[in-house]
């Protein structure tokens, strides 16, 4: 016994209401519906299942996964944000610091800065390192498959070609601000191979602002860098955001016409809502809701998508019982904004296969457990 | 029953009563001291990761396991898939307290014991992944191709 396609349809929305939300969970279990098959198979998520895509640039991807649980396409939402690795500034050795910034905010400032260089050594030459133990050689694991040395020195001066009434610090002085790119990279052993040339370690944004400083203040520390992940420092997190929103939908269920029309197209962002001529054959018919309105306006669903579900619409008298809001509960409009380590298409793949990884091992040990 | 880790092994070889045993399954820390001295399991416990423990009071129908190091993620993840299992009557997670590393999963069945139900799960939790990953990257090669992104 199959439902109907309307059935499917409500089964498949949740409602977005005046002051509440409704049909919230899922049901797609087995017993949940009498009479329905709903045991998990391969080939009916395979055949249900599809992506689309928005947008794919390098550093902000979107696209819709389509016929998946919440609880999948949060999952791979999760490991995007918190178990992907990426190199950043995890050490800092301050040799001189006489700027007015703390040595402690310094650090942190450095560590937040997202760096990019070379893929592959990033992704599969460089390795996990192990903190020492305490009372160890502080740098007995260093290595140069785990470890990345930056250093920052720079010194402001007075510049003696600038005016004598020069006011602005940065023509009147030499490194007045320290930026991203006054950071050097240097390679130490395999390295080289690695990150020479155009797959150097660099500041994804050479313009990120560290310190300001004033003549004879100096900068002059090191720093290492190591793979890490976003759930033990957000610095770690490969990703700016990755998010997730449900398809909005948007059903007109009475005729909204004329004036009111373009009322209504004013209740959602530009491009959701359109307007249409009643045409005479939709005018003459009897019941249709559009009888003598026949040249007017009437307002049409153009682009769900882009709706934000204010629920503006709801707001108004005139448009009670004519419309209904809802979002597709197995639509997810994904959006990912990569820090610059990763591709953000790639970003998805990895955690994907992350995930597959991880129940790959647990599935293992799971079979051990029983023998 | 299915033995679980040899670690514990010697620490209790039989399922204690609900009430008598800490409410984790892992190890409680001042049994390290003991390990110590036995090298030979000392060694075993370096090899093995942490697997997902059964928590006491489980029979073969009915059993709570606890993962160690995992959350949320794959806790929600799985506990759907699981329940998609038609042999499952119940099947939920928790993560007991923010502060702990741990999961934990229930698991009732009709027919078949909880183990291979979560066996089941974590096998087809990876085949979901497979068939995501193969849709999004052939969506992605035509997209980029139509688009003229060339990467």
């Amino acid at each position: 016994m199959a439902p109907s396609a309307e059935e499917l349809l409500r089964r498949n929305t949740v409602g977005i209401n005046k002051e509440t939300v409704s049909n919230v969970a899922s049901t797609d279990f087995p017993g949940h519906f009498p009479g329905e098959d709903h045991a998990f198979s391969i080939e009916r998520f395979r055949s249900a299942f599809s992506v689309q895509f928005h947008r794919n640039e390098l550093n902000d991807a979107s696209f819709s996964l389509i016929g998946i649980d919440a609880s999948l396409a949060n999952a791979f939402r999760r490991i995007l944000i918190a178990e992907i690795p990426t190199l950043a500034i995890e050490d800092v050795y301050i040799e001189n610091n006489t700027s007015v910034i703390q040595d402690e905010v310094l650090a942190h400032r450095l560590g937040l800065i997202p760096f990019n260089g070379g893929r592959d050594g990033i992704h599969n030459f460089l390795k996990w390192y192990k903190k020492p133990e305490a009372g160890e050689d502080p740098y007995a694991n260093s290595f140069d498959w785990n470890t990345v040395r930056l250093e920052l020195n720079v010194t402001c001066t007075v510049n003696p070609d600038a005016a004598p009434n020069e006011n602005d610090p940065l023509k009147a002085y030499n490194h007045a601000h320290v930026y991203a790119k006054d950071i050097v990279f240097v390679p130490t052993g395999r390295q080289v191979e690695y990150f020479s040339g155009d797959n150097a370690i660099v500041p994804v944004n050479p313009d990120i602002l560290i310190a300001k400083l004033r003549p004879k203040q100096t900068i002059n520390l090191a720093m290492h860098m190591h793979k890490g992940i976003g759930a033990d420092h957000s610095k770690f997190s490969p990703v700016a955001t990755a998010s997730y929103r449900l398809l909005p939908l948007i059903h007109i269920t009475k005729p909204i016409i004329g004036a009111d029309a373009e009322k209504f197209q004013r209740c959602f962002p530009q491009g959701v809502i359109g307007l249409e001529k009643v045409t005479r054959e939709e005018a003459s018919k009897s019941g249709s809701g559009y009888e003598g309105h026949a040249g007017e306006y009437k307002a049409v669903v153009k682009d769900s998508m882009k709706d934000t579900v204010s629920r503006e619409a709801l707001r108004h008298p005139e448009f009670e019982g004519k419309v209904k809001l809802g979002r597709r509960r197995d639509h997810f409009i994904f959006s990912i904004e990569s820090t610059g380590q990763w591709d953000s298409d790639e970003l998805f793949l990895e955690a994907v296969k992350h995930l597959k990884l991880k129940c790959k091992k647990l599935e293992q040990q799971v079979i051990n457990m029983v023998q | 029953m299915p033995g679980r880790t040899k670690a514990q092994a010697d620490a209790s070889s039989q399922d204690a009563d609900m009430q008598d045993v800490p409410p984790s399954g892992q190890d409680e820390i001042n049994q390290d001291a003991e390990m110590r001295e036995n090298a030979e399991a000392e060694e075993e416990e370096e090899e093995e990761e942490v697997e997902p423990q059964r928590l006491p009071g489980s029979t073969d129908t009915a059993a709570s396991f606890e993962f160690t190091d995992e959350g949320h993620t794959l806790g929600n993840a799985l506990r759907y898939v699981i329940m998609k299992n038609p042999d499952v009557e119940f099947c939920a997670y928790s993560i007991p307290h923010p502060s702990e590393p741990k999961m934990n999963i229930r698991i009732q069945t009709y027919d078949g014991t909880a183990v291979n139900a979560l066996k089941k799960g974590l096998s087809d939790l990876q085949d979901v992944c497979d068939v995501v990953a193969e849709e999004f990257w052939t969506k992605r090669q035509q997209f980029n191709s139509e688009q003229g992104i060339d990467r």
